[in-house]
């Protein structure tokens, strides 16, 4: 470079209207997110107050939508998750530790793997078409809470598993070795180490898992479980409502009253699964912290 | 120390050996407890095919009487009227419209979203987004239904004119809600996982954040971005409660996302709300259109999961 | 390029001024290395400096080794993992109560033999041993040996410490638990020895109950060693044990090696020379996944018989 160059400088005064603009049309997207929660929110809270009542709680649905209430469906939501819970998770975790600690890296565990990831992602009502072939008529349970269980489960199960085994993997290495090393058998290790330290991550994803039961309406419609029952299970081989489903059965009638009731059911509804999330928030705080690698 | 002992043990007693009288491995519970985890992830396994199964076993009895090409080329689907017509395009459409305007929702205000949280949010605003995004996944579909019902369908109709309560542009939208947090949280990871060296140089050469962004960002995360709406689309596809309560129950085959539609999702479940024989020919419509639902979807999530691991490949 | 190591063995201390003038990259661990040496008395220089051995601290000659029994023989051993071979013909005895170190450059295969001696290689998926290694005469691949016996026999130390997220006594109390030992009694008098043993009583004897992680780091890897010893054990293998631990606490372990091969046979593998002349009675070389060179540590570093061993020992590659 032989001449000297044309003197330049930083203070340019120069903007970028174009940067900027695109910088808030992104945050524009992102309080539309937002706005969405809270007008969704708020939406819920309008219509359903008003019908918030001991009488929603204590009876069970009517004709009337004032002497309306879902007892019958928020006991059969109980029932429900409480036996999905009681299949899945144990089934979930045992795959999980299946494929973190015990399978070779094979074709098998490969398949297992993909399957996994493929069944979470098949729509729920196609698990509902199953459990009406499968359980309802083939294994003759008819439309009972156990039917209904079964299917929940076989739903959530991807979840399950997948939860478990993000938190398995997230123990290190060493503690394994360090378990084997003292002659400590496979499972021994499992057990009392890699479990243990994988617990706060396994009951984060169970209680997800649970969340997404609790909401689950379509595969429930599928097994045909009714939207209108009178009692509340006494046995698994009873039939049962939901949630979910009375919801459903409220809203889809003309009545603006059915509508506020809806409303009010879902209030409920989010009121349990507030608590289901604040109990996995819980978990992680108290119990994911105290470990530090 | 000079005198070392050639042989023996001195610290513990008898001798100690490493064989088993048994053949190795001979702990009986290690084994059982194998086959039993084992079995467990068998379960997953056996899930698959009994979706399969159960689907194509009552679908091959519909397609003994109904003929695959009227299936799949048939533009009326009447199976309850007389004379039935099974042609499944009405809901395949129906299924399509709704899907269609989810997509074009949620993509633009997802991607939007991502980009900002990824590139320009500071870190504050991220922790409160992303849990906003979280209980938004978390709502379950039914609840969205009824704010379809209750609230944006009679905005729809009061905006647009609709003559029905049940449209598919309302559906769309509450798809597009539900699908949102799932575009946002895939595409923000890919958007992240580009590596910081690539967003340096371009910096380091005087581009603006929108040249970043645009021009080096978001084309190389662009397979995960596509893989995330992929992934979407099958959700929304795939998606019931919401979309029956607010797009309908009528078979239609229009492209007017006014007008109402029925899905297949929806039309699963009108079915399965009455109260059809076992056998019966409208029994058995809701196996092959969940066996058509299963494919589609199916084959979405494969690709999807393709191409995704195709970008990590890439960058690993 | 592998650098570590290779510098230490003459970095002694009248050697300073010609190290600093050096432009040589290598030259940067100079402080660390200077540390580590600290502990070192100043000997005549040589083509090949010998390192100075601490009188307090008798290796044992090489009669003494020939002598001993061989605790372990390994013969013909081969390593791959998958297509790639990591280990070729290895032939060597460790000794019974001696210190044995391995020696070599990273990536040289020390490590993956010493995961051999407790099969802890069979975790790794695609990999394969062929060979013959023996535990007293028994082999330790024979179709009815039981593994967990043998880890309880060859315990393990490894490179960085990795106490189980429990208390200071749950850690020592594992591996007789899972043996099955339930008395609580015992178990406590297993651990007051074993700590003991591993120069860690006196400074936790008051806090056994506390998380194991909030010990520092040379205190960790010393309960780690404590760890070992409570499945009495008969070899303990050492996987760079002092590498991420500050020269105090290094000296510290390399005392309680030198207190634990009265008892104990010991492997231990290091990249830092000093360290397997201080601690060792016998020394092997690897290089490139071959055993170059074994034999008593005085010999080995002295007098070494093959020119890659020498050129290695000496810093010209490494």
């Amino acid at each position: 470079m032989s001449d000297t160059p044309r003197k330049r400088s930083l203070e340019t005064g120069r903007r970028y209207p174009g940067s900027t603009l695109f910088g808030l049309l992104c945050g524009t997207a992102t309080v539309l997110c937002v706005t969405a929660l809270v007008g969704l929110l708020a939406t819920v809270v309008a219509e359903g107050a008003p019908w918030l009542s001991t009488t929603l709680l204590t009876s069970f649905s009517s004709r009337k939508p004032e002497l309306a209430g879902i007892l019958g469906s928020l006991m059969g939501s109980l029932w429900l998750i409480s036996i999905t819970t009681l299949i899945c998770v144990p089934i979930g975790v045992g795959a999980a530790i299946y494929l973190e600690e015990y399978a070779a890296n094979s074709w098998w565990k490969r398949l297992v793997q993909l399957n996994i990831a493929n069944l979470a992602g098949v729509p729920s009502i196609v698990y509902g078409i199953l459990g009406l072939g499968l359980f309802v008529r083939t294994l003759g349970l008819g439309r009972s809470v156990l039917a209904g269980a079964l299917t929940l489960a076989l739903v959530v199960l991807p979840i399950v598993i997948l939860a478990a085994q993000e938190a398995l993997r997230a123990v290190p290495p060493s503690i394994r070795q360090a378990s084997y090393a003292l002659g400590a058998t496979r499972w021994q290790t499992v057990w009392r180490q890699v479990l243990p330290a994988a617990l706060p991550g396994v009951m984060t994803g169970v209680i997800l898992a649970i969340a997404r039961a609790l909401g689950e309406a379509a595969p429930l419609v599928a097994v045909g479980a009714a939207t209108y029952v009178a009692f509340v299970p006494y046995s698994v081989h009873d039939e049962f409502s939901a949630l979910p489903l009375q919801i459903f059965d409220w809203a889809s009638r003309p009545q603006e009253e059915f509508h506020g009731l809806a409303s009010a059911a879902i209030l409920v509804l989010l009121v349990v699964l507030v608590m289901l999330n604040a109990g996995a928030v819980y978990v992680r705080l108290k119990y994911g912290r105290r470990i530090k690698w | 120390m000079s005198v070392l002992p050639t042989t023996g043990v001195p610290t513990t007693g008898p001798q100690r050996s490493i064989t088993t009288p048994h053949s190795a491995g001979n702990r009986l519970g290690e084994r059982i407890i194998r086959r039993l985890l084992r079995t467990c992830a068998i379960v997953s396994v056996l899930t698959t095919i009994g979706i399969v199964a159960v689907l194509l076993s009552e679908s091959l009895k519909f397609f003994g009487e109904v003929s695959v090409f009227e299936f799949l080329t048939g533009a009326q689907w009447t199976p309850l009227f007389s004379p039935p017509h099974f042609g499944v395009l009405p809901l395949v459409c129906g299924t399509m419209l709704v899907t269609g305007g989810a997509i074009l929702i949620a993509g633009p205000i997802g991607l939007g979203t991502a980009i900002y949280l990824s590139e320009y949010a500071p870190p504050v605003v991220r922790e409160i987004i992303k849990p906003v995004l979280e209980v938004l996944a978390g709502i379950p579909s039914v609840v969205y239904g009824v704010v379809a019902v209750t609230t944006v369908s009679p905005i729809v109709q009061r905006l647009f004119g609709s003559e029905s309560i049940f449209n598919a542009l309302s559906a769309s939208i509450v798809v597009g809600f539900m699908i949102l947090p799932m575009i946002v949280s895939l595409s923000e990871d890919v958007l992240r996982s580009v590596p910081r060296d690539l967003r340096s140089a371009a910096y380091a050469l005087g581009a603006t954040k929108l040249d970043v962004t645009t021009r080096v960002v978001v084309p190389a995360a662009l397979s995960g971005i596509v893989a995330a709406v992929l992934l979407a689309i099958s959700r929304a596809i795939g998606e019931t409660m919401a979309v029956t309560l607010a797009a309908g129950a009528t078979p239609n085959l229009t492209l007017n996302p006014l007008e109402s539609v029925q899905t297949m999702t929806a039309y699963i479940v009108q079915v399965s709300k009455g109260d059809t024989p076992t056998g019966s020919i409208e029994y058995r419509t809701i196996f092959a259109v969940g066996l058509t639902l299963f494919c589609i979807t199916m084959s979405l999530n494969i690709i999807a999961q393709w191409v995704l691991k195709r970008m990590r490949e890439q960058y690993e | 390029m592998v650098t570590h190591g290779a510098e230490r063995s003459i970095s002694l201390a009248d050697t300073p001024p010609r190290r600093v003038a050096t432009t040589d990259p290598r030259q940067t661990r100079m402080t660390e290395t200077t540390a580590a040496s600290r502990t070192e008395t100043a000997g005549p220089l040589r083509s090949i400096r010998p390192p100075a051995f601490d009188s307090a601290r008798p290796a044992r000659s090489a009669d003494e080794l020939a002598g001993a029994a061989a605790k372990i023989a390994v013969s013909d051993l081969n390593f791959f993992y998958g297509a790639n071979q990591a280990l070729h013909d290895i032939k060597l005895a460790i000794p019974e109560r001696c210190v044995t170190a391995f020696i070599g450059p990273s990536g040289c295969g020390k490590s993956t033999f010493l995961r051999c001696l407790n099969r802890m290689n069979d975790m790794i998926d695609d990999a394969r041993v062929e060979g013959e290694i023996l535990l007293d005469g028994e082999s330790l691949r024979g179709p009815r040996v039981d593994v967990v016996e043998l880890r309880k026999r060859v315990g393990m130390v490894f490179q960085k410490s990795n106490p189980f997220p429990k208390s200071i006594f749950e850690n020592i109390a594992y591996g007789p638990r899972v043996a099955g030992e339930r008395n609580k009694a015992r178990l406590y008098e297993i651990a007051e020895r074993c700590l003991q043993h591993a120069a860690l009583w006196d400074e936790v004897k008051d806090r056994l109950e506390d998380s194991a992680l909030a010990l520092s780091g040379g205190q960790q890897q010393r309960l780690c060693i404590a760890r070992a010893l409570a499945t009495d054990p008969e070899v303990l293998l050492m996987d760079e044990p002092a590498s991420a631990l500050d020269p105090a606490s290094t000296a510290r372990i390399e005392d309680l090696i030198f207190e634990l091969k009265d008892k104990y046979t010991i492997v231990i593998v290091t990249h830092n020379m000093q360290q397997a002349a201080r601690v060792s009675d016998q020394t092997a070389f690897f290089f490139q996944g071959v055993l170059v060179e074994a034999g008593a540590t005085n010999e080995i570093f002295t007098n070494p018989a093959k020119k890659q061993t020498e050129d290695y020992i000496t810093g010209r590659f490494g």
